[in-house]
């Protein structure tokens, strides 16, 4: 498969697009929570029970032929059918996921066992109903098509919208789901300036976290003078709690490159480097299989389409280091530095890598370029809100009873997110707070459910955007160790270079393990207080601007937490060791006798009048009962309790 | 082929431009498990840059080490879903099982035991990686039978 010219990659989509009949297609999910719930082996169980022998997981995309019926006539006729891996499909909590092609039909917790019903249901044109996916009340969805089930019916999948439906490892397929429309759009009837038109007018902004108009960047290294420009992708995820990035560099890797490269003609650059994190060296796998295609297809390299556009690209694996997704400290660390950050007197889209103006947009930026050079942008502005245009990918974590990567449009509110999507708190517990923006993002309360997600309104309740992380936390979250967690990240990624963040970040860490330890003292909340100030006002980059705001945000809706740990000593949710104590409820205990089964400590006992009461000298305050008691009848309590 | 080959080989494969340091110290650090003093001279020396630039790359970057891991790495992740979900009780318990501290090296070589900040693989927490492999939904108990049957060998 090799273009040279426009015409010759056009031709080549009509003729896709006129195939009529594409067989039926199984694919099985290939992302990471997938992955480790064994979908590579049930891959290849396909392909052996298809009569295929089977192949390593980096080429499972292979068809073979199988009878089918077809209904109402009931007639038998010979189908093409292929299985394939595919990146992440979403509904990682309950992988293993297979996905049936045209029907649309999702099967959940996939085992080896439900191999030969799945394929025998597709030869019945029959749904699979053993495993399809939850539909409403958590029954299986009759029909287990999209729109039957919640918790993909109420995304709007636009940035993943091919990653359930094609090979991340196939240039072809990427082409036949209406890929490389963009670039041809581009190549053939836009200048670069118009280009860059089009995104600004389409309101972009960028997806890392600082929402940033992407059009008025690229307009801005466009228009500084150089020989040299750059183009780079930030897929240097390190937001703990956060893998859409990672979802889609191994998922629709050719997504990104097509964004990059309509990037690289818009600005006038021919040369591009993707940053990809150490931790994804599956993502630098697919990276680097994607642009190896893209170069034997004539659409990376020398006169792409025979337009006379050079666009080369690489790939930079990181070293493990948070600090280097922030922009100056990415660019030093490509140029074979230490990763610290610069001063930005000097906008990087002036002088960024090696001096040259370079725009910088993150992996999800990228991948929105296509969809809006295709469609226009007023498509674009048609989703989301006024000022947040688009949609946005989460990873939706944490206590939450659906994980998995969610797509909606910006405006969503976190309650639908969490509720609608998500199915509420995991384990019907009480919902305490969420987590966005990872550590320079903050926690909000229940009360604040109802703020629409999009970069103002999380900035303005005290959070942020980030670039996508949504950890949702119940009752037995303690938000001072939560805020600990977060310092202790920062500490140990800061690097060093300004005093604020190094020194200042390591006394809020003392006074927060302090706090978590029973070792509080009274005015320890408000030093934390008037620190985090300093350190915001001062800091050289945004790792230390923003790193605050995990504390901030945490005193600011649940103050009562600091207080009973600086005056009290006592954790309300049971986490802070040596802060708590557990007691059993009289009046609410059942004497069902879960809590003395579950007890590792052995330390539950049956009193004489049937109830059960936790012998505090043995209890190790694991938790255990809390957890199993099914009439909320273990509580966490501040006192003393005597064993008489 | 000794040290000394596998890492003329590994300068061999880069271009020989500076912007590749720390693309070279990834390679040397899988090959070896560490980066001796004196692989750092070598590639100072072969890209024509100060012995302290090199050393300052080293030390920065969290992927790269100057003592010797095990053959085999057990990644315990702490990002946040992970901590929400009970991390902490995993690598206390295989700090116990191995006998070891993180960023501990096993006696027998075999294993080192580290914490990652986020795998991306949330959705699964608590998670534990060993090579390409994760491991998903992990517990203390859960962790300490998987050790036992080797599967993060």
């Amino acid at each position: 498969m090799r273009f040279d010219t426009l015409s010759d990659l056009k031709n080549y989509k009509n003729e896709i697009s006129q195939k009529q009949d594409k067989g039926k297609e199984i694919w099985i999910c290939g992302g990471p929570g997938c992955v480790a719930n064994g979908s590579m082996a049930i891959a290849e169980e396909f392909i052996k029970a298809l009569g295929n022998k089977s192949s390593s997981d980096e080429n499972t995309s292979l068809w073979h032929s199988i009878k089918v019926l077809i209904r109402p006539e009931e007639k038998e006729t010979e189908k093409l059918i292929r299985t394939g891996i595919t990146g992440c499909m979403g509904p990682c909590e309950n992988g293993p996921v297979v996905h049936v092609e045209p029907d649309g039909l999702y099967y959940q917790k996939v085992t080896v066992d439900d191999i030969e019903g799945i394929i025998g249901s597709i030869k019945e044109n029959i749904p699979y109903k053993a495993k399809a996916m939850s539909g409403l009340d958590d029954k299986p969805a009759e029909v287990p098509s999209a729109e039957n089930i919640p918790f993909l019916a109420k995304q709007k999948k636009i940035i993943l919208g091919k990653m359930s439906t094609m090979s991340p490892l196939d240039l072809e397929d990427y082409i036949a789901h209406g890929g490389y429309s963009g670039l041809i759009r581009a190549l053939e009837s836009m200048a670069p300036e118009e280009i860059c038109n089009e995104i600004k007018a389409s309101g972009l902004r960028g997806r890392g976290g600082g929402g940033f108009p992407t059009g008025v960047k690229w307009e801005s290294c466009r228009n500084s003078a150089s020989e040299m420009r750059y183009v780079l992708v930030n897929g240097d995820e390190g937001d703990p709690g956060a893998f859409m990035d990672r979802a889609l560099m191994e998922g629709d890797p050719y997504s990104v490159i097509e964004g990059l490269t309509i990037g690289a003609y818009a600005i006038g650059s021919s040369e591009g480097i993707i940053y990809v994190r150490h931790e994804y060296p599956l993502a630098v796998k697919r990276l680097a299989n994607a642009i190896k295609n893209l170069e034997e297809a004539g659409l990376l390299g020398t006169n792409i389409l025979g337009t006379g556009f050079d666009f080369h690209v690489e790939i930079c694996e990181g070293g493990g280091s948070f600090v280097c997704g922030e922009s100056t400290a990415l660019m030093t660390s490509i140029e074979g530095k230490p990763g610290v950050p610069r001063v930005k007197y000097i906008r990087s889209t002036e002088r960024g890598l090696w001096e040259s103006p370079t725009v910088l947009n993150n992996v999800e930026t990228w991948a929105n370029v296509p969809h809006i050079i295709t469609n226009g942008s007023e498509w674009f502005r048609s989703i989301g809100t006024e000022n947040n245009s688009g949609t946005k990918v989460f990873a939706l974590v944490g206590k939450v009873k659906n994980t998995g990567l969610v797509e909606v449009p910006m405006g969503t509110t976190l309650r639908q997110i969490i509720y609608d999507i998500g199915g509420g708190v995991a384990q019907k517990r009480p919902f305490k707070a969420v987590q966005t923006g990872g550590p320079s993002g903050g926690c909000l309360p229940a009360s604040m459910l109802d703020t629409p997600v999009d970069f103002d309104s999380l900035t303005e309740a005290g959070s942020m955007m980030g670039s996508g992380g949504m950890i949702v936390m119940d009752d037995r979250t303690c938000m001072v160790d939560i805020a600990r967690y977060f310092i202790d990240f920062l500490v140990e990624e800061s690097c060093g270079k300004c005093v604020p963040c190094r020194e200042g970040l390591k006394k809020m860490q003392m006074i927060l393990h302090d706090l978590t330890n029973g070792k509080g003292r009274e005015g320890d909340t408000k030093a934390l207080e008037d620190l985090a100030e300093d350190i915001s006002d001062t800091s050289l980059c945004a790792l230390g601007q923003s790193a605050a705001n995990p504390v901030l945000s945490t005193i600011k809706y649940f103050k009562e937490e600091y207080i009973e740990h600086e005056k009290e000593h006592f954790c309300r949710s049971g986490v802070c060791q040596g802060m708590f104590r557990i007691k059993i409820d009289e009046e609410k205990c059942k004497s069902c006798g879960l809590c003395s089964k579950n007890c590792p400590a052995d330390t539950i006992e049956k009193l004489d009048s049937g109830k059960y009461c936790i012998k505090q000298e043995g209890c190790i305050r694991c938790g255990a009962c809390f957890e199993v008691c099914p009439f909320s009848s273990v509580d966490i309590v501040n006192e003393v309790i005597d064993d008489d | 082929m000794g040290e000394i080959d596998r890492i003329a080989e590994i300068l061999h494969k880069h271009r020989q431009d500076p912007r590749y340091l720390l693309a070279i110290l990834l390679d040397i650090q899988e090959s070896e498990n560490y980066i001796s003093i004196e692989a750092m001279r070598t590639v100072a020396e072969h890209l024509g840059i100060s012995e302290s630039r090199v050393f300052a790359v080293v030390t920065f970057y969290r992927a790269l080490s100057q003592k010797k891991k095990g053959r085999r790495i057990i990644r315990v992740c702490t990002g946040t879903a992970c901590h929400l979900r009970g991390s902490a009780a995993v690598l206390q318990e295989l700090e116990k099982q191995l006998a070891i501290k993180t960023g501990g090296v096993t006696e027998d070589g075999e294993y080192t035991l580290e914490t990652v900040n986020c795998v991306g693989a949330c959705a699964l927490a608590p998670v534990v990686t060993s090579g390409e492999n994760s491991f998903g939904r992990m517990g203390p108990s859960k962790a300490a039978e998987l050790l036992a049957e080797g599967a993060f060998a």
